[in-house]
C-alpha cells in the first residue's frame, strides 16, 4: 500500500499549454508500443522464426540437393528459400498489428486515448506509422540475416547466391516489406473490429484461408492471383509464372487492399462510439 | 458569494491571458466561453431501443463542486462519454468551456477526467500510461511524477497497472485527470473501491479544485458521499433530469422540512396552526410534527396564544431519504412517458 500525502495540493505546477500535434500523438503511440511485454515478446517471435525457418530451410535444401532432379535444381532459389520464413513470421506481425488496436479497446485504454486526442484520426494515423516503421526495421533486418546466414549454409553445395544475382535483392527486401504491409493491413483490421480474437481471425482468414478456398476453384476463373496475400507475395515470387502477377504489381494490389483496409478503419473510428 | 470569488474572477483573467498567448492572439477580453463550464443541452442518447439519457439539460458552473448523482443505470457514465465526446449524442449538444470537446485543440488542459470504466492498458506501468497521454499535448515528464507522487503512487509507478487494486486503479485515475493541470474536472465514481482514508483525500481534493476556481463534476449512486463532498447536485433518474439545485435546497425540497414540536396544550396548538397548507402529525402525546410551516411561524403563534414549548426543532430530512424520496418518484412518475415513449416508437 503507498502513502497519500497529507494534503492535496490539487495544481502544484503549472502544465506547460500545448496543443496535440501529430508529431506528438507519433510519440505517444512510440511509448505505448515499446512499453508493452506483448510488443517485445512478438516482435522477437517473428524475427526468431524469419531466421530460423530460413536457415532451417536452407539446411534442409543443402542436405537435398545432391538428390534432386534437374529440374527441381534449376527452379531452386537460392534467396527466396532463404527468406521463406516470412510464411510463419506474418502471423506474428498479424497478431502485433492487430492488438495495436484491440489492446485498447480491450482494457479500456482507447477512451483515454481518444480523450487525449478527440479528433481520433491522427492516433490511427500514429499507430499505423509507428507500427509501420517498426516491422518494417526488424523485420527487413531479419530477412537480410536470414538471407546471409542461408547463403553460408548454401554455399557448402556451393548453391549460395549473393544480393547483387538476378530478384535477390527484390526477395531479400521484398519480405521486409510484405511483412510490413501485412502489419499495417493488421492495424486496420484490428481497428476496425476492435475484438482481438475476431481481429485476428479475419487477418489469418483472409492471409491465409482464403488462398486455399479459391485453389479448390476451376483455375480459369483467375482470381486466385488478386487475392491479398498471393498479390503480395508475387514479391517474393522466384519465377515468372501463369496465376501469379507481376512482383510489383501484386505488391501494388497489396497496397491497395491496404489503403482501403485504412480508408475503411479511419471512417469507423472517426463515426463510432468509443 | 462564496469568499472564493475573487481569487476565481483573477484566475480567469490569468487563463485569458495565458490562453490567448498560447494561440498566439492578444488576449481579448474574457468573454462567456472562457468560463469553465460545462453546458448540456437537450441532451440524449439511444442505443438502439434503450433510451440511456433523454433531453437533459443543466449546466454545471465554476467555483464549486457539482455532484452528479443518480441511481446505476441512470445515464451518468453515458452523459459523462459524451461530454468527452467518445459516445455521440443522438440529440442535443454538450459543451465544455464554451466547445465542443473535441473542438479543442489542448483537451487536456481544459478537461481532466476519469471515467468509471478503467481507461488503463493492463500491460503498461502507470508512469508510462501517463507518460503517453502527456506527450500528446506536450506536457513534461516533470508533471507526470508531480501527479504521481500528488495520489500517491510512487512506489508503484514503474509496475504493471494490471496488478493494481481498485482504489490504486482509480488514483491512477485521478492523476491521468490533473495531468494537464485543467480547469474543468470530470470524475465518473471515484470513490469506487476507496478506504475511509483515499475517500477522505478524494473530497479534500475535490473541494480544494474547486476552491481554485475550476469546474469539478462529480458522479455517484451515493448521496451521502455527495452531501460530504458536493455544494451543487444535479439529479438524474432513468436518463431524466430530476434536480438541478443546491445541496441544501435539496434536502428542503425534497422530503419537505418539518418541525417538531413538545408541549403540554399540544390539542390547542394543533388547533391553531391548522390551514391549507399545514399538515400535522402527533407520534406521541404532547409531540407535534408539523410540515408547512417554519419553527419562526410556530413559535410565534404559541406565543402569540401563550402556548408555553417545551420543545422546537426543525427536523431535517437526511440526504439518503430525500435522494430515495425523489429516485422514487423518478420511477413512479417516469415510467409511463417511457411506455408511451416506446409504444409510439414501436
Ligand atoms: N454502450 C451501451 N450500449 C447499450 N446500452 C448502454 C450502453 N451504455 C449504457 N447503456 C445503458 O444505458 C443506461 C445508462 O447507463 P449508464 O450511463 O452506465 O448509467 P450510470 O452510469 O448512471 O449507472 C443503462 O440502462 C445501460 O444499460
Ligand atoms: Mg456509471
Amino acid at each position: 500500500m503507498t502513502t497519500l500525502p497529507a494534503r492535496p495540493a490539487a495544481a502544484s505546477g503549472p502544465a506547460v499549454r500545448g496543443h496535440v500535434t501529430q508529431l506528438r500523438v507519433l510519440h505517444s503511440e512510440w511509448i505505448k508500443l515499446r512499453t508493452l511485454r506483448s510488443t517485445l515478446v512478438t516482435l522477437t517471435a517473428a524475427v526468431v522464426v524469419m531466421i530460423g525457418l530460413g536457415l532451417l530451410f536452407c539446411a534442409v535444401s543443402a542436405n537435398r540437393w545432391p538428390h534432386m532432379d534437374r529440374g527441381e535444381q534449376l527452379r531452386f532459389s537460392a534467396a527466396g528459400v532463404s527468406v521463406r520464413g516470412f510464411l510463419l513470421a506474418q502471423l506474428a506481425v498479424a497478431v502485433l498489428g492487430v492488438l495495436v488496436v484491440s489492446g485498447e479497446y480491450a482494457t479500456g485504454m482507447i477512451r483515454a486515448t481518444l480523450s487525449a486526442v478527440p479528433r481520433r484520426l491522427p492516433v490511427l494515423w500514429a499507430k499505423a506509422a509507428v507500427y509501420t516503421a517498426v516491422t518494417f526495421l526488424a523485420m527487413t533486418t531479419a530477412s537480410l540475416v536470414a538471407f546471409l546466414a542461408g547463403q553460408a549454409i548454401l554455399s557448402s553445395q556451393h548453391i549460395g547466391t549473393s544480393l547483387g544475382a538476378p530478384g535477390a535483392a527484390r526477395m531479400v527486401f521484398g519480405a521486409g516489406l510484405y511483412l510490413t504491409v501485412v502489419g499495417l493491413l493488421s492495424v486496420a483490421l484490428g481497428t476496425l473490429i476492435r475484438s482481438t480474437a475476431g481481429g485476428i481471425a479475419t487477418v489469418f482468414g483472409l492471409l491465409m484461408v482464403l488462398p486455399l478456398l479459391t485453389e479448390a476453384l476451376p483455375t480459369t476463373w483467375s482470381i486466385s492471383e488478386y487475392l491479398p496475400s498471393n498479390a503480395g507475395q508475387a514479391l517474393l515470387a522466384a519465377h515468372r509464372e501463369p496465376h501469379i502477377l507481376a512482383p510489383w504489381t501484386g505488391f501494388a494490389v497489396f497496397c491497395l487492399y491496404t489503403v482501403v483496409a485504412l480508408a475503411a478503419a479511419a471512417a469507423a473510428l472517426k463515426r463510432r462510439d468509443a | 458569494m462564496q469568499p472564493g470569488a475573487r481569487e476565481f474572477r483573477l484566475w480567469v483573467i490569468v487563463r485569458a491571458l495565458v490562453g490567448g498567448l498560447a494561440l498566439g492572439h492578444p488576449p481579448i477580453a474574457a468573454g462567456h466561453e472562457d468560463l469553465p463550464m460545462i453546458e448540456a443541452h437537450a441532451l440524449t442518447k439511444r442505443y438502439g431501443e434503450r433510451t440511456a439519457v433523454e433531453d437533459l439539460s443543466f449546466t454545471v458552473r465554476p467555483g464549486a463542486v457539482t455532484g452528479f448523482l443518480g441511481p446505476n443505470g441512470a445515464g451518468k457514465s453515458t452523459t459523462m462519454r459524451m461530454i468527452l465526446g467518445l459516445d455521440a449524442p443522438s440529440a442535443g449538444r454538450v459543451t465544455v468551456n464554451g466547445r465542443h470537446y473535441a473542438d479543442h485543440r489542448a483537451p487536456l488542459h481544459e478537461v481532466g477526467a476519469m471515467l468509471e470504466a478503467r481507461a488503463i492498458h493492463t500491460g503498461r506501468s502507470a508512469y508510462h500510461h501517463l507518460l503517453a497521454l502527456a506527450v500528446t499535448t506536450g506536457i513534461p515528464r516533470g508533471r507526470v511524477d508531480e501527479v504521481i507522487d500528488l495520489v500517491g503512487l510512487r512506489e508503484v509507478a514503474r509496475k504493471r497497472a494490471g496488478g493494481f487494486s481498485l482504489g490504486m486503479g482509480q488514483r491512477l485515475g485521478i492523476a491521468s485527470a490533473l495531468l494537464g493541470d485543467p480547469a474543468t474536472l470530470l470524475l465518473d465514481e471515484p470513490v469506487n473501491g476507496l478506504g475511509p482514508e483515499g475517500i477522505l483525500w478524494i473530497r479534500n481534493l475535490l473541494r480544494s479544485l474547486a476552491a481554485e476556481g475550476r469546474t469539478v463534476l462529480v458522479s455517484s449512486h451515493l448521496m451521502s458521499e455527495m452531501a460530504l463532498t458536493a455544494e451543487h447536485l444535479i439529479v438524474i433518474g432513468r436518463g431524466r433530469l430530476i434536480a438541478d439545485t443546491s445541496v441544501a435546497e435539496f434536502v428542503r425540497g425534497a422530503a419537505g422540512t418539518s418541525v417538531r414540536v413538545r408541549t403540554d396544550d399540544a390539542e390547542r396548538l394543533r388547533r391553531l396552526l391548522a390551514g391549507p397548507e399545514v399538515t400535522v402529525a402527533s407520534e406521541a402525546a404532547g409531540v407535534l410534527e408539523v410540515t408547512g410551516l417554519t419553527s419562526d411561524r410556530i413559535g410565534r403563534i404559541a406565543a402569540d396564544h401563550a402556548i408555553a414549548l417545551a420543545e422546537l426543532t426543525p427536523q431535517q430530512a437526511s440526504l439518503e431519504q430525500a435522494f430515495m424520496e425523489l429516485t422514487r418518484d423518478a420511477v413512479e412518475y417516469q415510467a409511463p412517458p417511457v411506455a408511451d415513449h416506446e409504444g409510439r416508437a414501436a
